[in-house]
């Protein structure tokens, strides 16, 4: 085909954006949509953002580099970057187990997978409390190797990477069951070990799926509340969260700190969600071939 | 059969070493006669009650050989293939390279070549990084360094001649340039055997025509000993130099096109190798007898008693003698070659077309004198 015949139609004078279709639908679909996405979504981040800018740069930078503050988000975005990545490679292997294997009890850790999706996050968060506490099941045994979980950061991660783990699962899940068997059996013949056909021919048309699933996991892990709270401690400095801080400055009827915090974590969750994006659309140019 | 045929059974696999090849190719050492792959006694069933895939399938491929595997889907044409691939494990029997027993040989060590129907090709690598795939994939000490890994695929894009696409995916890549890509890719690692899975199958009838043609000249090229499975007899009969017919997990006839067109073993390869007439009839007193009529002399060797008369299309003619065979007429049609008519011979299971002279009409008796027949004894 002739590189003409691929270059898009000019759109019409004034009209920019839409191109004469058969297939009609634009208008009402980009309407619908500019318009929900304005009331559900971008009105209350504006209202938040609007509330925070009250105290000013000035202010705001003050809060932002208070030590408090600060080891609050370092702790929520860090824990959460590693739990993802945790989830993300967990993820990959329950996820192959289930596709590519037949087992009894098979549809039944099936189902398992999206229990973190439907239980409410404190009772998770009470359960791992009570899971890892010194005296808990695994608490005990753990503490004996020297090994504190609960009330350490330790124990946000274990919750992180809890909550985050269907995420994974599910976003890699219906890549496996299409992976191409014969393209597996080609790598064998071509004399590559099964390592090498793992990492040259089967992983990397799951990447951007992979880093979808990351990507869900830390969006979830930044903002999880319910289920770290239980397990986490508190302890300022070393296993607050910052959704944890905006609760604590509300309580103190601090309504402006709250917001300015809720406006920092805003800015960097999207910030890391768009990188991640970026990367993701480049793996989807670099392994995406169909 | 050329004179670049590196000899199958001398050094097994380590033969696909370029130096091996440079020095077995420099010492003249062509070995004509032998074999390069042997199964013996194939058995492979795929559990259940169904009928097992393989029934002890014996076949022996000589060096240099383009030989076809024919048969229906369901005949254990593919299955054979993959056996002698390592794709599959059979239940029992041997396959051998040259004189080296491979059966137990794992897949990533037996070099051979495999192309897939659907390609199979590596979709998130380049044209170029899928040929390389094989050479990559070699021990540190056995692979080639860089530049000669590069000056290799680029031979190859040259002799699957699509030089200028080493850069493209897959996915931009026609169905018709893609199967040559695989094919490049199998003779990177130069396979002792090159094993081609329905190689045509997905592709569409003219580029399939093409893809046929070349194929059969990259062989006399490379003189690469190669089997190919396929349900398509024209595709058989015009590549092969031999072709095994396979049956319900069994051979029925292994011959040259010209033996298994002409002297079919059996009725169903008479049958598969060609369009074919059947009636039911009888030989008995040196005739073979339809429906209480004498139709043709019997020729000394056929079968006495009940049998099945088989007829090929183009030996069939108009004609009124005393022996020819009575019809009727169902179509009539133009072709690009001429006029035919759809003829149902009385007794016939099927109607056959039969190139005519004349006008016919639908319903018109018409009587068939045959040049030449095939009687198999029934049941």
């Amino acid at each position: 085909m002739s590189p003409a015949a691929l270059a898009p139609a000019a759109p019409r004078a004034g009209r920019p954006f839409l191109r004469p279709s058969a297939l009609p639908g634009f208008r009402l679909t980009f309407g619908i949509t500019v318009t929900y996405l304005t009331l559900v979504v971008l009105l209350p981040l504006a209202v938040l953002l609007l509330r925070a800018s009250a105290i000013g740069p000035a202010g705001l930078w003050a809060l932002v580099t208070d030590s408090r503050n600060l080891a609050a988000l370092k702790t929520s975005f860090g824990l959460s970057l590693a739990a993802a990545a945790i989830d993300a490679v967990a993820g990959l292997l329950i996820a192959w187990v289930l596709t590519r294997y037949r087992f009894p009890g098979r549809r039944l850790i099936d189902a398992l997978v999206d229990l973190p999706f439907a239980l409410p996050t404190a009772v998770a968060g009470i359960a791992l409390a009570a899971l890892y506490a010194p005296n808990g099941w695994l608490g005990a045994p753990l503490a004996e190797l020297g090994i504190k979980v609960a009330y350490t950061p330790l124990g946000i991660l274990v919750a992180l990477v809890f909550v985050g783990l269907p995420f994974c699962v599910r976003t890699v899940q219906p890549l496996v069951a299409e992976i191409d068997k014969s393209s597996e059996e080609a790598a064998a013949i071509l004399g590559a070990s099964r390592f090498r056909a793992l990492v040259t021919v089967i992983l990397p048309p799951l990447v951007p799926a992979m880093l979808t699933g990351f990507a869900l996991a830390f969006a979830r892990a930044v903002g999880e509340y319910g289920s770290v709270i239980f397990v986490a401690g508190n302890l300022p400095y070393v296993s607050e969260i910052a959704p944890l801080l905006i609760v604590i400055k509300l309580e103190e009827f601090n309504y402006t700190g709250a917001t300015a915090i809720a406006a920092v974590m805003l800015l960097m969750s999207f910030s890391a969600l768009l990188a991640i994006n970026l990367i993701q659309d480049y793996s989807r140019r670099r392994f995406g071939h169909v | 059969m050329t004179a670049t045929l590196a000899p199958a059974g001398v050094s097994g696999l380590a033969r696909d070493d370029l130096r091996a090849r440079a020095d077995s190719l420099a010492s003249g050492a062509v070995h004509h006669g032998g074999t390069a792959v042997r199964v013996e006694g194939i058995l492979k069933s795929y559990g259940g009650a169904g009928p097992a895939a393989l029934e002890g399938v014996s076949l022996d491929i000589a060096p240099g050989e383009l030989l076809a595997l024919l048969g229906p889907s369901g005949s254990g044409k593919t299955t054979l293939l993959r056996v002698i691939a390592g794709l599959e494990i059979p239940d029992g029997g041997r396959v051998f390279f040259g004189r080296q027993d491979t059966t137990d040989i794992p897949v990533q060590r037996r070099g051979v070549g495999f192309v897939f129907q659907h390609y199979a090709l590596f979709r998130h690598l380049t044209v170029f990084e899928n040929i390389a795939y094989g050479l990559r994939s070699r021990e540190r000490k056995r692979r080639p360094p860089e530049a000669e890994i590069k000056a290799r695929v680029e031979r190859l894009l040259d002799l699957v001649q699509l030089p200028t696409l080493a850069k493209r995916y897959p996915g931009q890549l026609s169905g018709g340039q893609r199967q040559r890509v695989a094919l490049a890719r199998a003779l990177a690692v130069e396979p002792s055997v090159l094993l081609l899975d329905e190689p045509f199958g997905a592709l569409d009838a003219q580029v399939r025509k093409d893809l046929r043609r070349w194929l059969r000249e990259i062989h006399r090229e490379t003189g690469q000993t190669t089997i190919f499975v396929t349900h398509d007899q024209d595709e058989a009969l015009e590549l092969a130099d031999r072709i095994a017919i396979l049956n319900r997990g069994r051979i029925e006839q292994v011959g040259a096109p010209h033996e298994v067109q002409d002297h079919p073993a059996s009725r169903f390869v008479m049958s598969f190798v060609g369009e074919t007439a059947r009636l039911a009839a009888e030989v008995r007193q040196g005739r073979v007898w339809v429906d209480g009529r004498p139709v043709l002399a019997a020729e000394s060797g056929w079968p006495q008693g009940p049998v099945d008369l088989c007829l090929r299309p183009w030996d069939l003619a108009v004609g009124q003698g005393e022996n020819a065979l009575p019809g009727t007429v169902r179509e009539w049609r133009r072709t690009g070659r001429g006029t035919v008519a759809e003829i149902q011979l009385d007794g016939a299971e099927a109607p056959v077309e039969v190139a005519v002279t004349e006008v016919y009409r639908p319903g018109d008796r018409v009587r068939l004198e045959a040049a030449a027949a095939r009687v198999f004894a029934r049941g």
